[in-house]
């Protein structure tokens, strides 16, 4: 299995624990990423809303040099999957409209035929490589832990590979077969409000109140996500949600690749968990790696 | 079929709505906006309605009576964080999302927004960081928002703790990613604005 690795921008900063286990737990599970050469930003809700044929020729450019590639994208980030699974469905929908993408690619000297797959590594984990084989290299199992699994929109919604896109079942699956407990979560689809955290801050910490009570009441020691935008707003915002609302949330909240991580044996430092700033509880790491 | 519209539209209503038609043509279904039924699901569904001044139904509504402009000036339709919870509800397979973008799009286009607005400067700082690297440089996009926005917010000790807490984490990329190939990003910027992209 080797796909063309899209990291996108947030990765390089504040998703820096995302990609560094993103890339460690496929390569101990012997899946290949190979980054995208010289990829540009997928322009997020951002550029669409200015221009769509310069946002989607942009964005085609990377999936140009994937093609190049001869390889699948994986795309880690929520928006990235979504901006890059656009312009798919866009340059499918007719010839027309692939031909209009192309003539502007064609001006950097490149061409795309529409062809790749856009994929969330969720997917190849647990739908193409499989929860058994991820068992098989399962060291420590995550007995005790409490999983609130949170998908947030853009990977689901519109159009994502899941069972059910008001209760996919992908994430709670991975982490029942590692051994968590996955705590029942009526919120795992519900929006983070992305981008508004900066723009309409008023309404995001709102949004982010109530993802965060769901998963307390539910008993969650941690929420898991999927993508860099949802992790930040999650946790990096708790003191000011707590001081907006008086609330008391301390809850770690951590990439899905970081735990998957831990149960394979890989250390929480490189797996940066101590980079996130609420911490995961040293009990419930010992917790975990006394099941080894 | 076209929307049926008061007989006396202002001038620069007619002209937007014709603007909104040609967004509309730029996406799978965008016609079955014609279809909707009223029924509220979108504004049910949407996490942050409670915050707009017009809700997704009503801006349908509105566009019937021949008020896009107001729609335009509402904060409505830049508070959607694009969940696409009413896209995959809608029951008319109205692509609520895509159809807020197309709003978004005609509003940067003809420079209409709400007062004291803040997310049009939040894509305008976000698209002049790829014009400048190819790639959104968080650090910079920040401080150009908050510049541009409200410039006495960096001064605030939210926006301090959070970024002195990323940079223990080493989580604030202090240089930025760059596309080392930038003519290819310049070249398809300048051909997809000679080709008139909507």
């Amino acid at each position: 299995m080797e796909y063309a690795y899209y990291p996108g921008c947030s990765l390089e900063a504040t998703g820096k624990p995302y990609d560094a286990s993103l890339r460690l737990v496929f390569q101990r599970l012997g899946i290949g990423l190979n980054e995208i050469e010289d990829w540009n930003c997928c322009g997020a809700t951002s550029y669409i809303s200015m221009n769509k044929l310069t946002a989607y020729a942009l964005t085609a450019r990377n999936l140009a040099y994937a093609e190049r590639m001869k390889m699948d994208v994986c795309a880690p980030c929520s928006s990235c999957f979504t901006i890059l699974s656009k312009v798919n469905r866009h340059m499918r929908w007719g010839e027309e409209h692939k031909d209009r993408i192309n003539e502007v690619l064609a001006a950097a000297g490149l061409s795309y035929s529409a062809k790749l797959e856009v994929l969330h590594p969720l997917t190849i984990l647990v739908d193409f490589y499989g929860l058994e084989r991820i068992q098989e290299r399962v060291i420590n199992r995550l007995e005790g832990v409490r999983v609130a699994p949170y998908y947030g929109c853009q990977i689901v919604r519109p159009k994502g590979r899941f069972d059910d896109l008001e209760d996919p079942q992908q994430l709670d699956n991975l982490f029942s077969a590692l051994g968590a407990e996955v705590v029942p979560f009526p919120m795992k689809v519900r929006c983070c409000g992305g981008m508004l955290m900066t723009s309409y801050e008023d309404v995001a910490v709102k949004l982010n109140r109530d993802i965060l009570a769901a998963a307390t009441d539910a008993g969650a020691d941690v929420i898991v996500t999927t993508c860099p935008l949802c992790q930040i707003n999650l946790e990096a915002y708790q003191d000011k949600i707590n001081r907006a609302f008086g609330t008391r949330f301390a809850v770690p909240v951590v990439y899905f690749t970081q735990l998957v991580g831990l149960a394979l044996g890989l250390s929480p430092e490189e797996l940066k968990l101590d980079e996130m700033v609420v911490p995961l509880p040293e009990a419930a790491v010992r917790r975990i790696e006394v099941h080894a | 079929m076209t929307t049926p519209a008061p007989a006396a539209l202002r001038s620069q209503e007619a002209e937007l709505r014709a603007a909104f038609w040609d967004q509309v043509a730029t996406f799978p279904d965008g016609f079955k906006i014609r279809d909707c039924i009223q029924c509220g699901t979108c504004t049910g569904s949407c996490p942050v309605a409670h915050a707009m001044d017009i809700t997704p139904r009503e801006i349908v509504a509105l566009f019937r009576g021949g008020f896009l402009e107001d729609i335009l000036r509402s904060r409505s339709i830049w508070i959607c964080a694009s969940c696409y919870a009413c896209t995959v509800r809608c029951p008319q397979g109205i692509r609520v999302t895509d159809s807020v973008y197309a709003l978004k799009r005609v509003a940067t286009r003809k420079g209409i927004f709400p007062k004291r607005f803040p997310a049009h400067a939040l894509s305008e700082a976000f698209v002049g960081n790829i014009h400048r690297f190819g790639r959104n440089w968080e650090l910079w996009f920040g401080l150009k928002y908050f510049l541009a926005t409200r410039p006495t917010g960096l001064l605030s000790p939210d926006i301090q703790r959070f970024a002195v807490r990323m940079l223990r984490r080493r989580r604030l990329g202090l240089t930025p990613g760059r596309v080392r190939r930038m003519n290819e990003v310049r070249a398809i910027i300048r051909k997809a604005q000679s080709i008139g992209g909507l």
